[in-house]
């Protein structure tokens, strides 16, 4: 890392209302400290988050656009995973 | 591939930084995602010229927030021109070497506080209307840049046109001064949305492959359509003997532009070009030392953990 490089950071927020973090964006920071600083100063400027998390953007491994196919293949054709699939008879009522 | 890529663009499906596209294309949004980011940098400058003088409190804190959500756009946008396979430092250098262009608008001074109303009602709110035509384009991390800039953005436009509303309705000589601002900022504003059609060298590409999605002219005249109104609730004139609704076309008709003026602004002789490029260098020098000290002390942190866990 030199003064002009930082390392890149991606940010995930959860907003006041919200379960879990979700992605908005990444910046630049000399450290993880900073990291969050800045992520506080850019991404929550209209009070969006009540918990920042910071990830160097090395340690993210990304699943290929191009093998979606063959990464969700399998899933695809169990259509057997979803409710809708199976007919409760009317008598039984909700389940 | 380029037919793929193309079937894709066509299919409104979303470019992301990990899949094939044209050379052209990355070449061709990574010179216009930075001139974007410059732009709201750049664009901090005349408006951060009034902070210190703002009439009162309310309308001092209300700038600073503006001139900081610029910074976070300008920011926004950085990431987004990162995603292509440029890295921020060469960014950096190529505004501050010259290299790089901004919006033209920018290099016009900010003579009195009129100007930061009619900065706010005018100048973003044409950007507004490209950055909300920009929102549907083709590449993923520009067009969600675009959908947060614009959720931000209508602040700023309804902060210029109250001090627009506050002046216009004030004395005398705070209407004058309305007016003056107008006069001068009506037409630059118009310009920021590029030559006209015809003329546009990049246009027919860029909206072949959805990075455009309306013409210069269509925006041109949204703008206008929309703006003329608003001129007339303050009761100001716009510089325009020629502006006329067309009943016909269902628009305004407007009077033709100094393209001179335009042209000389973007090669570099507009009144603050070498102003504005002087501000960003010194801006970046005088912050050296705390790059310096952040980076120093990141490094040191990182050793010392590391001798403690060994």
């Amino acid at each position: 890392m030199s003064k002009n490089t930082w390392p890149l950071w991606e940010v995930f927020i959860r907003s006041k209302q919200g379960l879990s973090h979700k992605h908005v964006g990444s910046l630049h920071a000399a450290d993880a400290t900073m990291a969050i600083e800045n992520a506080r100063d850019v991404y929550t400027r209209r009070m969006e988050g009540v918990s920042i998390w910071v990830v160097p953007s090395e340690a993210i491994t990304a699943s290929s656009p191009d093998e979606k196919e063959l990464l969700y293949d399998p899933a695809n054709d169990k259509v057997y995973r979803h409710p809708t699939f199976y007919e409760i008879p009317p008598e039984v009522g909700h389940m | 591939m380029n037919e793929r890529f193309q079937q894709t663009v066509d299919a409104e499906i979303k470019i992301e930084p990990k899949d094939w596209m044209p050379e052209k294309y990355r070449k061709t949004l990574i010179r216009q995602i930075a001139q974007h980011a410059h732009s709201e940098v750049v664009g901090m400058l005349p408006e951060g010229n009034w902070i210190t003088r703002a009439p009162n409190l309310r309308r001092k804190a209300i700038l600073l927030a503006k001139v900081q959500d610029e910074a976070g756009h300008g920011l926004y946008l950085y990431s987004a021109a990162e995603t292509l396979g440029i890295d921020r430092d060469s960014l950096i250098n190529d505004l501050l070497a010259g290299k790089s262009k901004y919006s033209s608008i920018f290099n016009y001074p900010t003579q009195t506080w009129a100007d930061i109303g009619a900065i706010g009602w005018l100048v973003d709110g044409a950007a507004i209307v490209n950055q909300v035509s920009l929102q549907r384009t083709s590449y993923g991390p520009y067009s969600r840049a675009m959908i947060r800039i614009c959720k931000e953005e209508s602040f700023h436009q309804r902060q210029g046109y109250e001090i627009m509303i506050t002046l216009a309705k004030g004395s005398p000589a705070q209407k004058a001064l309305a007016q003056d601002a107008l006069n001068r900022w009506w037409w630059p504003s118009l310009m920021m949305f590029g030559p006209h059609d015809a003329e546009s060298s990049h246009s027919s590409q860029n909206m072949a492959w959805k990075i455009k999605r309306h013409s210069n002219d269509e925006m041109r005249q949204k703008f206008v359509d929309m703006t003329v109104p608003q001129t007339e609730y303050l009761g100001l004139t716009l510089p325009d003997p020629l502006l006329n609704w067309n009943e016909e076309r269902g628009h305004y008709d407007f009077g033709p532009m100094n393209w001179e003026e335009f042209n000389k602004v973007v090669a570099g002789y507009g009144p603050c070009n070498v102003e504005r490029l002087a501000a960003r260098n010194a801006a970046h020098d005088k912050g050296d030392w705390v790059r310096e000290a952040a980076t120093a002390y990141a490094e040191k942190k990182a050793k010392r953990l590391k001798t403690e866990a060994a």
